[in-house]
Parts: structure tokens; C-alpha cells; sequence
């Protein structure tokens, strides 16, 4: 595996493209993307549906290998890293906010945080300090001990931003975070995301089509059919 | 790890119903197989202690070629000397001499083709159980005269009762064609209505005046102090005894062991199909469970659960289902096997079908302790095994496509 270097962006992104094939048509869900995001960027990535705005964020996320082109995240190519050595980089370097909230049902609020540090092999006292320390700053406190069907689609969401953070990553990638909240719900959630983003510095990346996350939002890129078709810094 | 087993033992449960069915279709496929191998071996160590107990015991002697033809002339050799050897065996419990003829037996109601035992009832009583099997009269205790004692199936075939007559024919030791006259004393019923009809005891003494045999004997039973001591009673008597046959039971009745081979086969034949069934339905189970939790699966491997715990955690799910059931299962099966160990199965209403097969109509169940440690590792193997398909398809699933499913 040949690592190449570059200069100090959080993420890199050069001449990706990713082909689908559906029985003989080929789709070109990202067709030579080339952009970068520094440290402490709250960005918005929008377009309509079939954009590439999911594709765009797996291929940045080390979800889902481009066919052709790069991604570095710290000056780490990952399109040459093998699966788990994929995984692994996953676990230490990113953080993930579903849409479906995706915890793992079986586990309390303060288990589901407490899990990416035990798959960091993280000793079982600072990964609960820090886990009660991480729902405290996302206003869960009270409901550590709760399992997920106890919780409200927004305590849900909170506890998975609290997890995405557990791991220390360069960046967090949320995917539709807002999709399945109420008003009061997303308010309070951007609240925190962007808390977070002054105060520690943390770098949001959004896929939405939410108009409150984009209010936010201090950079937004369009894609459409798998270009950008524009960026704009606020 | 302990995680792991948190999240594991957790998921079982998630599928309260699910779960409590697989469990108990393994608990009733244990039980299942376990209780008919405890019948099938039960069964047939009936018959074999059946065939000890009454007639065959633990070993015989004869002369060489008496096997061959039951020649009435092919009688022991050297039989002082054999029977002193005999008595000094100190795991030797009993002996007893025997006259062995072929005869017909007969009377106005009809003939029979027999093999007529000629006795010594005070060494015959240590060694067999005739004596205690008795459903009419006495053994060789009333009748001074020619007394016989007969099975219940010859009985009902001759219509015969106690004191009844009967006449044997049968060749002497002259190989004159000669009949003795008998007076039935008692009748016998064992598990064997074979036997029942075949054999008829009489005095030694008699027998020898009728046919002239001086003293001579065709064979000496011998019982040990326990089956255990076969084997080392046959070495020690062979090498003393070089001129008569000296076998053990399952050599002079291999039909005995042939039916336990055969039957020890098929039942672990059965148990394997039953295994096998298990580990399909623990397969068909995971395999849901991991394409219902295919999203949750996703989003694991997307934060960075690596393959090895992945399959480790769902590994972990089927062995829990198995550690549960298992037990249990085993529980079930010793306490019904040890239930009817003691009291038996009642299947009289196919006795006369088991009787020609050597088995009482009560069969009592008998399951060797090893097997029930054998049958626990073994269905525990086989739910590992059966975890490896379901835990494969979770690790080929792609994070991306697996977190956009429904």
C-alpha cells in the first residue's frame, strides 16, 4: 500500500468518480469530483435526489470504494487501504450520524456511546467518564440508562451524535440527520452540532435536504448528476 | 469481549417468541433422539441379559467339534479335570454340566421339534434364572420321577398342564432312535417365546439312564461375578484347558452382538438426522435474524466493528440458544430415561411380536452416562458449525447498501 502526502485539509477529494451498473445501463453517480474541507467547516451538501449527495458522503466516509480517482482524509489515501485496514481507519478517524438513528437497540444510551470506545479498546473507566461526559454535552444526562425505544427521535439522534463523537474523529458525516424529526427536535439537534462545531472546533459534513440545516450551514455545495455544480462560503 | 457477550445474550432475546421456539425445538430433538437411543440400547441389552440370564451365561465349553453337527458322541473331554480347573477360577461365580440332545416331544394334541437340557437343578439354580420364571408348579422339587419342565408357548402348543405326559424321541448315545417318557413338574415363561417353545429341562440322571450317556456331558455353563470378568475368565481358562472349546456368550450367540452393532448404528444414524435437522433450524433462524438486523449490521461495520467481532457476535447468539437448550434437553432426557429405567415402557399390547424377538413386552430404558456428555459436545459443535453460514452472509454484507435497506 503506497501512502501518498499532501498538504493539511481534513479531507481531499481528486477526480472521484463511482459507476453503478443496472443491468446494462452504467449510471455515473459521481463524475469527477474534486473538492476539500478543512478543519471546523460546517457544510451542507444539497442537490435533488440522485444528486450523488449519498454516494459523495460513502466515498468520503470510506463507505463505498470511487472506481476511479482519490480521497484523502489527513493525507491518508484510503481508496488503497484494504477492508479492514478500512474498518479500522473508520473506527479512529470519522464519525457517522445516520438518519435512522441506526443505535444498536439492546444497549442503553451510555452503552451505545461507550461501544465505539470499547472497539477502540478504550479502559472501561475513561470510556465511561467520557461517555456520561458526551450526553451531558448533548442534554442526556438523565437518560443514560435508557434503551433507545425509551428515547424520542430526538434523544435518539443526540445520543448518535454523542457516539459519532465518542471516537475522537477528524470529522463527522451526517446523512439526512434531520429527516425523521420534528421542528423542535432538529432545532435543538443543529443547536449542539453547531455548539459543537464553535466551541471544539468539530467538523460537520451534512448530506440534507432540510432548509434549517442549510440556514446553518457555513458552506454549501450543490451537486447535481454526480457534478458540483456550485460552492458557496458564507 | 464481555461486551460482545452483553450485546449477544441480549439479541437472543429481542425475538422472545423466536427464540423460545428454537429452543425448544432443539430441547425436543435431544430428547427425542436421547430417549429412543436409551429405548433402542435398552431393548437390546434386554434381550442379551435375557439370553444370559436364562440359558446362554457367560460362557461355555464344549467339545471342538460339538458346534458343528450337536453330534451326541462329541461330548467334553477330560470332564473331571476341565470342571477342576473350573471350580479354582476364583472369578468364577457358578458352573453348571449340561446334557444338550435334539428330540421331538409329543403327545395327542401334537409334536414339537425341542432341545432337551439334561440338568443339574441344584447348579442350574445358581446360574440361571429358569427357576424364578416359573408361572406353574415347582423345579425339579415335587416329582421323583422323571420330572421336566417346560415353556408356557409348548405348554398352550400341547395343550399340556402340571403332571401331564409327554413322550421324547430321540436318538441315544448308541445312535438307537429311543423314547423317554416325562411328567411336566413346571412351566416356565421368558422373554424369548422362542425359547419357550424350543427347550425342555429334565434331570441329568434321567436323561443319561434314557440315552445312555455314563456320566459323559455335552456342555458346562459357566456365570462370572460380573460380565466384566468375561474376558479374563476366557484367557485364564483357555490356557488350562486345551482340548475342549472354551467360548464367551457373544461368540457362542453373535446374533447378540450383531443386533446390538446394528442397532447402535441406526440409532446414531438417527441421532445424526436429528442434529442435522437442528443445525437447519438454527441456520433458518440466524439467517432471519441477520437479514432483519441487516441495517443495524451496516451501521456496525460502517463505525468500525471489525469482521472478527462481527462473527463473533453472532457466532455468540447461536452458541447462547444452544448453551439453553442443551441442558435442558439433557435434563429432560435423563430424568425420562431414568424414570423408565426403573419402571419401564408397557407395550403389551405388542408382546407376542417382542417375545419372538427374545424382548419382554416392559422395556426398560438404559442410556450409557458418556453418551450424555457426547451428545451435549456434539450438539454444541454442530450450533457453532451451523453459526458459520449466518455470520458468513452478515460479513459480506456492504455497509452502504446495508444502511440504506429497509
Amino acid at each position: 500500500m503506497t501512502i501518498k502526502k499532501r498538504k493539511m485539509n481534513v479531507i481531499e477529494t481528486k477526480n472521484i468518480r463511482r459507476v453503478y451498473h443496472q443491468g446494462e445501463i452504467e449510471v455515473n453517480a459521481l463524475n469527477d469530483v474534486t473538492i476539500t474541507f478543512e478543519k471546523g467547516e460546517f457544510t451542507a451538501i444539497i442537490g435533488p435526489s440522485g444528486s450523488g449527495k449519498t454516494t459523495f458522503l460513502n466515498a468520503i466516509g470510506g463507505l463505498d470504494k470511487p472506481t476511479s480517482g482519490e480521497v484523502f482524509i489527513n493525507n491518508t489515501d484510503i481508496t488503497k487501504l484494504s477492508e479492514n485496514e478500512l474498518i479500522d481507519f473508520r473506527l479512529q478517524h470519522i464519525g457517522f450520524v445516520f438518519q435512522s438513528y441506526n443505535l444498536i437497540p439492546v444497549l442503553t444510551a451510555k452503552e451505545n456511546v461507550e461501544f465505539i470506545m470499547l472497539l477502540q479498546e478504550i479502559p472501561k473507566q475513561e470510556r465511561e467518564k467520557r461517555a456520561i461526559q458526551l450526553l451531558t454535552e448533548v442534554g442526556l444526562s438523565s437518560q443514560i440508562n435508557r434503551r433507545p425505544n425509551q428515547l424520542s427521535g430526538g434523544q435518539q439522534q443526540r445520543v448518535a451524535v454523542a457516539r459519532a463523537l465518542a471516537s475522537k474523529p477528524k470529522f463527522v458525516l451526517a446523512d439526512e440527520p434531520t429527516a425523521n424529526l420534528d421542528s423542535t427536535s432538529t432545532s435543538d439537534l443543529l443547536d449542539i452540532m453547531q455548539a459543537l462545531n464553535k466551541e471544539e472546533g468539530m467538523t460537520f459534513i451534512f448530506s440534507t435536504h432540510d432548509q434549517r440545516v442549510m440556514d446553518r450551514a457555513k458552506r454549501i455545495i450543490t451537486l447535481e448528476d454526480g457534478k458540483i455544480l456550485s460552492d458557496i462560503k458564507r | 469481549m464481555k461486551t460482545l457477550i452483553k450485546i449477544a445474550w441480549r439479541n437472543v432475546w429481542r425475538n422472545k417468541l423466536r427464540s423460545s421456539l428454537v429452543i425448544l425445538s432443539i430441547v425436543l430433538g435431544i430428547w427425542a433422539g436421547l430417549f429412543l437411543m436409551a429405548m433402542t440400547l435398552g431393548l437390546n441389552e434386554q434381550r442379551m441379559n435375557g439370553a444370559v440370564d436364562t440359558y446362554l451365561s457367560h460362557l461355555q465349553i464344549h467339545h471342538p467339534k460339538f458346534k458343528e453337527d450337536l453330534n451326541i458322541k462329541d461330548t467334553i473331554i477330560d470332564k473331571k479335570q476341565t470342571v477342576a480347573i473350573i471350580q479354582k477360577n476364583t472369578n468364577i461365580k457358578a458352573f453348571a454340566e449340561r446334557i444338550v440332545v435334539q428330540g421331538m416331544i409329543a403327545n395327542s394334541k401334537g409334536s414339537k421339534g425341542i432341545e432337551l437340557l439334561g440338568i443339574r437343578p441344584e447348579q442350574e439354580k445358581k446360574l440361571t434364572s429358569i427357576s424364578t420364571h416359573l408361572t406353574e408348579g415347582t423345579y425339579f422339587t415335587k416329582f421323583k420321577k422323571n420330572p421336566a419342565v417346560i415353556g408356557e408357548k409348548l405348554a398352550k402348543k400341547l395343550h399340556l398342564k402340571i403332571r401331564s405326559k409327554v413322550v421324547v424321541t430321540l436318538q441315544d448315545y448308541n445312535g438307537n432312535l429311543t423314547a423317554a417318557l416325562f411328567r411336566v413338574e413346571g412351566i416356565f415363561k421368558t422373554n424369548s417365546s422362542v425359547f419357550d417353545e424350543s427347550t425342555v429341562f429334565v434331570r441329568a440322571s434321567d436323561l443319561d439312564k434314557s440315552i445312555a450317556m455314563h456320566g459323559k456331558i455335552h456342555e458346562i455353563a459357566i456365570l462370572g461375578k460380573s460380565i466384566g470378568d468375561v474376558k479374563k475368565i476366557k484367557s485364564a481358562l483357555i490356557s488350562k484347558i486345551t482340548n475342549n472349546k472354551v467360548e464367551s456368550w457373544n461368540e457362542i450367540s453373535p446374533e447378540l452382538g450383531y443386533a446390538q452393532e446394528m442397532m447402535s448404528s441406526m440409532v446414531f444414524i438417527f441421532m445424526g438426522i436429528v442434529l442435522l435437522a437442528l443445525a437447519f433450524s438454527i441456520i433458518n433462524t440466524m439467517l432471519m435474524a441477520v437479514i432483519e438486523r441487516k441495517k443495524e449490521l451496516g451501521m456496525l461495520m460502517a463505525v468500525g466493528m471489525n469482521k472478527k467481532r462481527l462473527f463473533s457476535m453472532i457466532s455468540l447468539e447461536t452458541l447462547f440458544i444452544a448453551m439453553i437448550a442443551t441442558p435442558i434437553g439433557m435434563l429432560l432426557s435423563y430424568w425420562s430415561i431414568s424414570y423408565f429405567n426403573k419402571y419401564g415402557i408397557d407395550l403389551s399390547i405388542i408382546a407376542s411380536g417382542l417375545e419372538s424377538l427374545g424382548i419382554g413386552s416392559r422395556v426398560y430404558t438404559y442410556l450409557p452416562k458418556n453418551l450424555y456428555i457426547n451428545i451435549t459436545a456434539t450438539t454444541l459443535l454442530v450450533a457453532f458449525l451451523a453459526s458459520v453460514f449466518p455470520a458468513r452472509r452478515a460479513l459480506k454484507l456492504r455497509p452502504a447498501e446495508a444502511i440504506r435497506s429497509n
